[in-house]
């Protein structure tokens, strides 16, 4: 009889396996939210491969994740397992050039060219 | 439906030394943006910073307040 992972280790083992993820509402491409609007062009910007989750297919994901990272909101960003913030913390981050640093890039996320490669990941459920 | 004075009030009444600026950002009473300086947010990261205002709230958040923008500063 082999267990069925539940919906917080897939979100936990995503968190794991993933440098930099981000739990949003949409998609990068088709965001369905400000917030999460502006954190994903952020990163996008910056060029920096990043694995993204939708939240709204399944409202569970989105209590499974607040649950998990004690945090109340969408966008949520994690790097290297650790969550970093939502859309307020990112932008000022991004600002003052603490983003970049943390992600190990140069440059201004006001600036890029916008084509970084987005890895999705599939929602199981 | 909450007020950004009631937000305020809130936010100074539960940290210590704090000082809140509070705007309601589309005049709706439910998406809010604060800024906050306290001298409890001294050597926190901006994670544990907000974690403390967004606490101030509890299931307020996403309730009631549909959305609470914040940015916080030590004092």
């Amino acid at each position: 009889m082999s267990a069925q992972p539940t919906l917080s280790d897939q979100i936990k083992s995503a968190i794991e396996q993933n440098e930099v993820i981000l739990f949003m509402k949409g998609t990068p491409d088709a965001p369905q939210c400000g917030f999460s609007a502006r954190t994903s062009a952020a990163l996008t910007s910056l060029q920096v491969p990043y694995a993204s989750v939708d939240v709204l297919p399944d409202p569970r994901i989105r209590q499974e994740l607040s649950a998990l990272s004690n945090w109340p909101t969408i966008p949520q960003l994690f790097v290297r397992g650790e969550l970093i913030g939502g859309c307020d913390i990112v932008m000022e981050m991004a600002d003052s050039g603490e983003l970049q640093t943390l992600l190990g890039v140069e440059g201004d996320a006001e600036a890029g060219d916008g084509a970084a490669p987005t890895l999705q990941i599939e929602n199981r459920l | 439906m909450p007020t950004p004075e009631e937000l305020q009030t809130r936010i100074e009444a539960a940290i210590p030394g704090a000082k809140a600026i509070v705007v309601d950002t589309t005049g709706t009473q439910d998406h809010f943006r604060a800024e906050v300086s306290s001298p409890a947010f001294a050597g926190l990261t901006r994670i544990a910073q907000h974690r403390l205002v967004y606490d101030v709230f509890g299931a307020d958040i996403g309730g009631p307040i549909h959305a609470l923008s914040l940015k916080t500063e030590p004092s």
